[in-house]
């Protein structure tokens, strides 16, 4: 999955919590919860959502790198502990 | 003749939508038999039968929008018979030169001034309803929508909670270390879609503090408090687009952490859809209120009356604390008691509110 695809995956999962959410006006740098109205259920909820479509267990402990929407892209294209292509010598 | 009235489904409804009856004139109803199902603020619920009995006559029509304790239907007692000036049902075919409309749109339009000739009837076989006559005066078709409905519901329930219900508030900062390492623990090992939030182990917290608090879970009605025997703990659960919500997690008291996050879940998704039952919006028996995600240090709750007691959490904060004479940094949280002053004492509250703060030092405690 190439990364605009990862992050139309990602504005999906969002849109279906939170249906107010205009994709283009998101600041990809900036924290999710900070420009959308997401209490701890909701984002629980599309955590479950990003880790059903993506098939990545998304562990507590990485909570604290998951806060922008590109900390989102990066992890779930390039999970830990997925094993990688081998890439040449 | 058995009158039929509709009933309050919930301590806090005023008023109840007709969406539509599930029987008819001469129909033979039992007791427990679903007659109409009702649209309050919170839910589409259905109204029974209390008695056994055929059905005389409806009186009021899908659509309309009446007070609890509105004659609805008559029914005639088992061997009775249809006194002699046999009552018309209200949506009557349409006959040949004459327009159907409801008593009720008739009276409506002559007070608002509509012509009857200028509408047409939303109603069965093309009846002129109330809505009718309401939407033509008003000269647009305003849809009655959900968040208004309840917009009017918190607005009714607060201000009478606020009238009539003597609030004393008690606050306390609890230290929520041991809560946080146990979720931290229990989390580990679970997928993401079995974790388990805080809010979990506050509620559970508070339940089986109220178990052995019975001053604080129950309900004042008619001049007497009535307490619980199970604490259904409402959980306070805000909309999208505004408004909240605050259905019950039944039995809280016998629930584990996870049974507890499970329920929750549930009844967030579901308070979100529009899709919860019944007995969820009707029977909390005690009420919390967790504003800690919008971070908030504490919340000053209203009592759903006639619920006695709330509890409000604020936000879950690194703050400095004392711990064995030395200063330390953890994880706390500001929980606030709201309590019915008719019911309990600041007495039975402090001590209510230091059993949920003990609770919380002790999270896997059965």
């Amino acid at each position: 999955m190439d990364e605009s695809e990862c992050r139309a995956v990602i504005l999906q999962a969002l849109q279906r919590i939170a249906p107010e959410v205009e994709p283009g006006v998101l600041d990809p740098r900036r924290a999710l919860r900070e420009q959308v109205d997401l209490d701890s259920m909701d984002w629980l909820n599309f955590l479950i959502a990003l880790s059903q479509s993506f098939r990545v267990e998304i562990p507590e402990s990485v909570y604290g790198r998951m806060r922008t929407l590109d900390d989102l892209v990066q992890y779930l294209r390039d999970p830990p502990g997925r094993s990688r292509e081998p890439r040449g010598p | 003749m058995i009158e039929m009235k509709l009933p309050a489904l919930g301590a806090d409804m005023d008023e109840g939508k007709l969406l539509e009856w599930r029987v008819h004139p001469g129909q033979v109803v039992h007791k427990g038999d679903i007659l109409a199902v009702v649209d309050t603020a919170k839910a589409a619920l259905d109204v029974e039968s209390w008695h056994d009995g055929t059905v005389a006559e409806l009186l009021i029509e899908p659509g309309q929008t009446v007070p609890v304790g509105t004659l609805m239907a008559r029914l005639l007692e088992p061997g009775e018979t249809a006194p002699a000036h046999e009552p018309k049902p209200p949506a009557a075919p349409a006959t040949a030169g004459r327009r159907p409309v409801s008593p009720a749109a008739r009276r409506r339009a002559a007070e608002l001034g509509v012509a009857l000739d200028s509408l047409r009837g939303s109603g069965p076989d093309g009846v002129v309803t109330l809505r009718d006559v309401e939407q033509a005066a008003a000269g647009v078709a305003p849809a009655r929508d959900r968040s208004v409905e309840i917009r009017r519901t918190i607005a009714a329930v607060m201000v009478r909670s606020k009238r009539e219900v003597p609030h004393y508030y008690l606050s306390d900062d609890i230290p929520l270390a041991a809560a946080t390492d146990w979720l931290r623990e229990a989390n580990a090992g679970r997928p993401v879609a079995a974790r388990i939030l805080m809010a979990a182990l506050c509620l559970r917290a508070v339940a089986r503090a109220a178990q052995r608090h019975p001053t604080m879970n129950g309900h004042f009605v008619d001049g007497a408090f009535r307490p619980s025997a199970v604490v259904n703990l409402g959980v306070a659960i805000s909309l999208r687009g505004g408004g909240l919500l605050a259905p019950a997690i039944a039995g809280a008291e016998s629930k584990t952490t996870a049974e507890i996050m499970q329920a929750l879940a549930d009844l967030v998704a579901r308070a979100r859809s529009g899709t919860l039952r019944r007995e969820e919006v009707t029977d909390p028996t005690l009420t919390v209120s967790n504003l800690g995600d919008q971070g908030v240090r504490s919340v000053q709750p209203i009592i759903f009356a006639p619920q006695v007691a709330i509890i409000g959490f604020g936000l879950v904060s690194d703050r400095p604390w004392v711990l064995e004479g030395k200063l330390a940094v953890m994880p706390v949280v500001t929980a606030t008691l709201a309590a019915d002053h008719r019911v309990s004492d600041g007495h039975a509250g402090a001590r209510f509110l230091a059993e949920i703060g003990a609770n919380l030092q002790h999270p896997e405690a059965p």
